[in-house]
């Protein structure tokens, strides 16, 4: 289990690292499970009072842009006669995210419950969760967990008696980082490649197979349940103010112990990368990446001024993202660090977009080239000159998460790349690279 | 060329779509016809489309898009190396070359005795557990470091 | 509407419209390569960004929204370095070898990137590279380095052929365009992507390499081939036709043309061309001069005409045959007093002959169809008979964003795909086509609550039936527009009649319009021009031998609808006058005289296409050898015959006697009948023939198209039959059978194929190979060989 810690913990509370039985039913039930479900469906709570909920509580969207929840679900047609769909994003492909996974795999049920409520909001009688391939084992246990809800009467036709009917099923991807972007991932529902479609229309009036469909991460969804029972107000107090309630970090990279750690929004992130047992021997803190690899790269001495939450992060140059904190210390080759997330961009483009699939090739080769001592001495111009052409040009922000690592890092670090041009080897030497990553037992 | 067991499962996915609309079902499809068969031919590929009444061109731009298809064969064993920066930062690169040198093989070959194919991966959502690596598409590996690929690859006959 | 200011140019649009429609109407160029009009929007190549006021990023024009009172700057700073950007990208990997590239001259990124590309590539890496495929005989991917991935191709296979045959595999800059595993592309509309590929990556196989484009000359012409007329481009050099690309026209063929259309010039060519005027001397052909031959079928005819009657004479033209000509070859046949002359060599039954109300059309225009409301179509082979007419079906089918969807049924003699999604689909043998339409007849008078039509009592109804019966009916409104239309099998079936009358009944019933579909570029034109029989018709000209025959553009043994006993009829004849581009050695067998005519790309002539729209065109080189202009060789032979009224200057002239001067559309259409009585069809044979006419053996000129002949649908003819009805005849598929009509066999495969009814055995039409056998829907024969 890799959810380490917490301070005043919702999603991950009461969660026993030791059981396997914790995350069934009968065990979140126990922890005060399904209790939100049961609440609206017996009081009969008008929908748009469950959104008005949501959007009190400032929850905001936990996959990435941090769109408001509740602002989101107000988007869905009302009186629209058809199907319409709610759809959970677990495609959790971002580098350096893996809450998604935990959070599925030991509470599932809480996921299960917010897609319910947010189906009763909106008015969808159907939903998917659509599953990083990868993670196999999440992916069977989701639908052992829909199988326990079905049996009780939680899923499917007139749900406790309450005439509401709300179907979900598990839909697996199978290894493309672009099916985390909403629409990648409906293209991939309907059995097609994952390509983002243009928007608009945006999937609010044209998803799901062309039905009205909203689309949110795992963990807004596991948020919905303890929005509904503490009141939305209580929720954003949990937080800070535009930034309600708790957020799980996926800390990774050159920390004691890597690890998911729920937080509440606005916790210093020096409180953050202490829960998560401090730098790696005790090491400095060169550079963090706060919100997964699309986000830009930040030095160590800014991060370390930083509280985790949506506001602070952007204020600092760069995004909360998915919570995904890659924490690098100064045994981290910059230029190499690059290389390698620039050759995620390249092999993970889609392939659509003119600027998207040429220029992300065009930028890993340039890099890898300043890496293997190939390096040009125009290089960095053609690099901060080529980015913005990419910046905003495509249809889905993969050209955006693609520029922004490479503007950043050459931006913060610049002498790094120019000392590789020159010089032809890395400013940090490889054997101290090596044992940074710690594989093999050395120290520096 | 699909078993009835696999038609079986695929069905099970067919249903939880709409009426119509099968296609939805191509993924998981896929992902069956393969576990059945250890890789994905031309001829499972069509037989998948015409289960599920599609151009068979349309299910292969599904097959070659994702990456756990394998449009080629692979060994007994496939393990994927995630080396995506978090893995890289704690020594997937180097459980990669450990790996290679353990096999003797290079990314993207097979063993001569066809037991082994090793990949390079992208990131997969365990970064926290690095070095990671996926074997045969369903079995996550965490912290790989040289004892416990010892490990595996003892236990891997 | 919503106002829009482009450049400063104000204008309005209809809620709905992208910034790049609002251009086009204010006449402003926006670059871009994925956008087509015809095709759903991708807004992947990112090449038509331009800024809009208050947006922060570049908008793609081919996909925003117009917004009232947006300001669209399609040339400001930011607008140009977007442009600018997504060229360098589109560059990079691009070969940049326009000189020895196919497209050169006609490239639309050749064009733009002159607009918009820098001067020196920054791209110093290797370039990608892309593998060939082969595809088949018409669209080469040799070039697929080339591709800038714009899946036009791609989106014209799924939304307007409606077979996705071409898709882009793999990701990121890997993506490719290819067929599944190295299979062809053998949609019959293939050719137009082609045209849609916005670089060199597809090109035309039979063209490539052959000129370059700014050597040809481009001229306008009209399809001779199907009923639909299709605007052409030829492209000309040195007197030889290089090229045929579509002329667009939205009313009649949009922007498309089928393969067909598109390749058959190739027969233009073909090695069969006559080109010198041939006699039969002493039993042998021999070239002679033009005089001495025309000297020789003037004198041979007024003997017969004397020795016999006029009536010992007959005619037949062809149904690809210019209005002109076909006049012509009336007259002449008036003049020399027989009244055997038509231009239906593959209809059996002319019970409706004289019972018309006029001249059989499609009943509506071509451009109303996306109108409909319902259509039902009986007895077609859909779209290889008429591939641009069954995707107007295909797009009403589908219907869009501003159009409504009609339901489209059909009733055919096999279940063949048309690629249309179907509302209801019947399958009967050709035998029972008329009890099949009847079942819908019934119904409908049913639902209406009107009596059951005398005749009909004992017809069932089936489900299908019921289910066409109640997409005709429909809203009831009366504003809704339905169609039936009867398609070649139709025509040429033994129950032609039959199915006239019931169908005619059938729209009285349900305000239905009724429609011929047509087979040939003049099946309208050649009632127009009157080249009708006033004694034998068609089938009865061979079935009473007669001592001479003239035949125009008609090869007897691959045209008509009995071969066998044309060619018999021939083969005893005193003189068999041929007016012809190609002689075959079938033809020089039979033959007497052989005259070498003019194909439509030599001459100057009208058709008048199944909407009754007339379209004259020019010839757009000179004739082949010694070949001249059919409408000049009967001229001449009126002349010398010493007939009133073959004084011509021009083909105009011939064209402004037959229909008014400035003519759009002629006169007369009307598809009423009358005094047929409602009939449920007739006998049933133990084993039924059905022949289709393959798409490319339709006519002379398309089964002579090298290319063509190496398409999947230009496949040797087989013997197919239903597993049941082979398991009856005791045949294993894949059995070698001999197929026996009358006298004629034909050794072929039997296949096992379950798009064929029962109790039916479907042996192809117009190919040397069944040109022995006899009724293209007669009982026929099957035994192991
Ligand atoms: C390239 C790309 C990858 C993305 N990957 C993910 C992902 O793995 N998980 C996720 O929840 N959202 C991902 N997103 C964001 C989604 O498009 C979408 O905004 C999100 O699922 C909405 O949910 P939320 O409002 O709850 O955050 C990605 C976006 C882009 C452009
Ligand atoms: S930006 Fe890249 S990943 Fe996104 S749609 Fe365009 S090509 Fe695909
Ligand atoms: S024409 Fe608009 S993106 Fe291609």
């Amino acid at each position: 289990m890799a959810i380490l810690g917490a301070l005043n913990p919702m999603l991950t509370v009461g969660l026993d690292a030791a059981s396997d039985s914790a995350w069934r039913l009968d065990a979140y039930v126990k922890r005060g499970g399904y209790a939100a479900l049961k609440k609206i469906l017996a009081e009969k709570t008008p929908p748009e009072q469950v959104t008005a909920e949501v959007k009190k509580s400032f929850l905001r969207g936990r996959g990435g842009a941090g769109f408001p929840t509740g602002l989101k679900w107000s988007f869905m047609p009302k009186a629209y006669a058809g199907d319409k769909y709610v759809v959970c994003n677990s495609d959790e492909g971002e580098p350096g995210t893996f809450k998604d996974r935990d959070l599925l795999l030991f509470n599932p049920h809480s996921v299960i419950e917010g897609m319910i409520i947010a189906g009763y909001a909106m008015g969808a009688g159907c939903g998917y969760n659509y599953i990083h391939g990868e993670v196999w084992a999440v992916y069977t246990r989701f639908e052992e967990a829909l199988a326990e809800a079905a049996a009780a009467g939680l899923l499917g036709k007139n749900i406790l008696g309450s005439g509401f009917d709300f179907q979900l099923f598990a839909h697996h991807g199978y290894g493309a980082y672009i099916c985390g972007e909403e629409t990648a991932l409906l293209e991939s529902i309907e059995g097609k490649k994952g390509q983002p479609r243009y928007k608009p229309p945006f999937p609010a009036s044209f998803g799901l197979y062309g039905k009205p469909t909203t689309i949110n991460n795992t963990e807004t969804f596991a948020a919905v349940p303890f929005i509904i029972n503490m009141g939305g107000d209580a929720y954003l107090e949990t937080g800070k103010p535009n930034n309600g309630g708790t957020k799980l970090f996926s800390v990774s990279g050159h920390v004691n112990k890597p690890g998911n750690y729920e937080v509440p929004l606005g916790t210093p992130f020096s409180t953050l990368l202490e829960m998560a047992g401090g730098m790696r021997g005790g090491r400095q803190l060169k550079a963090c990446i706060p919100g997964g690899s699309s986000a830009p790269v930040l030095p160590g001495t800014i991060m370390m001024d930083c509280t985790m939450d949506y506001d602070s992060i952007a204020k600092a140059g760069s995004m909360l993202g998915s919570g995904a904190v890659i924490v690098m210390d100064e045994t981290t080759c910059m230029v190499k660090a690059l290389e390698r997330l620039s050759y995620f961009y390249y092999e993970e483009s889609c392939g659509q977009c003119t600027p998207c699939r040429e220029g992300t090739n065009w930028m890993y080769r340039i890099i890898s080239r300043i890496e293997h001592a190939q390096g040009r001495p125009d290089d960095l111009d053609l690099l901060t000159s080529m980015t913005p052409n990419i910046m905003g040009r495509t249809i889905c922000a993969l050209g955006d998460a693609a520029a922004m690592p490479v503007q950043s890092f050459v931006k913060h670090f610049r002498d790094e790349f120019a000392y590789h041009i020159e010089n032809k080897k890395c400013l940090v030497p490889p054997d101290v690279q090596r044992a940074g990553s710690g594989f093999f037992k050395a120290t520096v | 060329m699909l078993t009835t067991e696999s038609q079986k499962k695929i069905d099970r996915e067919i249903a939880k779509y709409p009426d119509g609309q099968q296609q939805s079902a191509v993924m998981a499809a896929l992902a069956i016809a393969q576990e059945e068969q250890g890789w994905l031919s031309s001829e499972a590929i069509e037989a998948v489309a015409n289960y599920l009444g599609m151009a068979p061109i349309a299910a292969y731009e599904v097959a070659s898009f994702y990456t756990m298809y394998d449009l080629k064969p692979v060994g007994k064993y496939k393990l994927t190396v995630c080396t995506n920066l978090p893995c890289m930062l704690s020594g997937a690169v180097d459980a990669g070359e450990y790996l290679k040198q353990k096999l003797g093989i290079g990314y993207d070959e097979t063993t001569a005795d066809g037991k082994f194919t090793l990949k390079q991966g992208e990131c997969m959502g365990a970064c926290g557990d690095a070095p990671v690596m996926l074997l045969n598409n369903r079995r996550m590996c965490s912290s790989m470091l040289p004892e416990q690929i010892d490990k595996l690859l003892s236990e891997l006959e | 509407m919503l106002d829009i200011e482009i450049d400063g140019k104000a204008t309005q649009v209809a809620p709905g419209s992208t910034i790049m429609d609002a251009a086009e109407l204010v006449g402003a160029y926006i670059p871009h390569f994925c956008y087509h009009k015809k095709l759903t929007i991708a807004a992947n190549c990112r090449m038509c960004l331009v800024q809009v006021e208050k947006a922060p990023k570049p908008m793609p024009a081919c996909a925003t929204p117009v917004t009232n009172g947006m300001k669209v700057f399609t040339h400001s700073q930011l607008a140009v370095d977007a442009q600018k950007g997504v060229m360098e990208f589109l560059l990079i990997n691009h070969p940049l070898d326009c000189p020895i590239c196919d497209q050169g001259g006609e490239c639309q990124l050749q064009d733009l990137a002159v607009g918009y590309g820098g001067s020196a590539s920054r791209f110093q890496e290797a370039k990608r590279v892309v593998f060939q495929k082969d595809v088949g005989p018409l669209i080469s991917m040799q070039e697929m380095t080339r591709c800038i991935h714009c899946t036009r191709c791609v989106r014209f296979g799924q939304e307007v052929a409606g077979v996705m045959e071409l898709g882009m595999a793999n990701r990121n800059m890997h993506s490719e365009i290819q067929t599944f595993v190295g299979r062809t592309v053998d949609s019959e509309l293939s050719g137009n992507m082609i045209d849609l590929c916005p670089v060199g990556a597809l090109t035309s196989k039979p063209f490539r390499y052959s000129a370059r484009s700014w050597e040809l000359s481009r001229r306008k012409s009209v399809s001779p081939h199907d009923s639909l007329g299709s605007n052409l481009t030829v492209q000309v050099k040195l007197d030889r036709v290089m090229r045929v690309l579509p002329r667009e026209n939205e009313e009649v063929n949009e922007c498309w043309i089928s393969d067909k259309d598109r390749f058959s010039y190739q027969g233009l060519n073909s090695p069969e061309r006559l080109q010198r005027p041939m006699i039969r001397v002493d039993g042998a052909l021999r070239e002679v001069e033009w005089t001495v031959a025309l000297d020789y079928v003037a004198h041979a005819l007024k003997d017969i005409a004397r020795t016999h009657s006029g009536e010992a004479i007959a005619a037949l033209g062809s149904p690809h045959a210019t209005l002109e000509e076909l006049f012509l070859l009336q007259k002449l046949t008036h003049g020399m007093g027989s009244g055997s002359v038509d231009f239906r060599p593959r209809r059996r039954d002319f019970s409706a002959d004289g019972k018309r109300a006029g001249t059989p059309w499609l009943g509506l225009k071509l451009a109303e169809i996306k109108d409909l409301d319902a259509a039902l179509v009986v007895g077609s082979f859909l779209r290889k008979d008429h591939p641009l007419f069954a995707q107007r079906l295909r797009q009403l089918a589908k219907g869009s964003a501003t159009q409504k969807a009609g339901r489209v049924s059909l009733i055919s003699v096999t279940g063949d795909d048309p690629l249309i999604k179907l509302h209801a689909h019947l399958t009967v043998a050709p035998a029972d086509l008329a009890a099949a339409l009847a079942g819908v007849v019934k119904a409908v008078a049913q639902l209406k609550g009107a009596g059951v039509p005398a005749g009909l009592e004992n017809c069932e109804i089936s489900e299908n039936s019921q289910a066409i019966a109640g997409s005709l009916v429909g809203g009831e409104t009366g504003e809704k527009r339905r169609a039936i239309f009867l398609g070649n099998v139709a025509d040429q079936s033994a129950q032609a009649g039959a199915l006239h009358a019931l169908a005619a009944e059938l729209a009285r019933l349900t305000g239905a319009t009724l429609g011929f579909i047509g087979e040939a570029a003049n099946s309208v034109g050649g009632y127009v021009a009157k080249a009708l029989p006033t004694a034998l018709n068609a089938y009865e000209m061979f079935a009473q031998p007669r001592q001479a025959y003239v035949l125009l553009g008609v090869e007897p043994e691959l045209d008509c609808h009995n071969p066998q006993q044309a060619v018999a009829a021939l083969k005893q004849a005193a003189l068999v006058v041929m007016l012809t581009p190609f002689a075959s050695d079938a033809m020089k067998a039979y033959a007497d005289v052989l005259l070498p005519t003019a194909p439509f790309s030599e001459t100057s002539g009208s058709f008048v296409n199944c909407e009754g729209r007339l379209q004259s065109f020019k010839g757009v080189c000179r004739p082949l050898g010694d070949a001249r202009p059919a409408w000049k060789v009967l001229r001449v032979l009126g002349n010398l015959l010493d007939l009133p009224g073959f004084a011509y200057d021009s083909s105009e002239q011939i064209r402004d006697e037959i229909v008014p001067q400035g003519t759009d559309f002629v006169g007369g259409l009307d598809n009423g009948v009358g005094g047929l009585a409602l009939a449920t069809g007739g006998e049933r044979p133990a084993l039924q023939r059905i022949a289709e006419v393959p798409i490319y053996s339709s006519d002379p000129l398309v089964r002579r198209a090298p290319a063509l002949q190496q398409t999947a649908d230009a496949a040797a003819p087989t013997a197919r039959i239903c597993a049941a009805t082979l398991a009856q005849l005791g045949i294993a598929d894949g059995a070698a059978v001999r197929v026996t009509q009358g006298q004629g066999t034909a050794l072929l495969t039997a296949r096992a194929d379950a798009s064929v009814p029962p109790g039916c055995v479907r042996v192809a039409a117009a190919h040397a190979t069944t040109a022995a056998l006899g009724e293209m829907f007669g009982p026929i024969n099957v035994e192991r060989a």
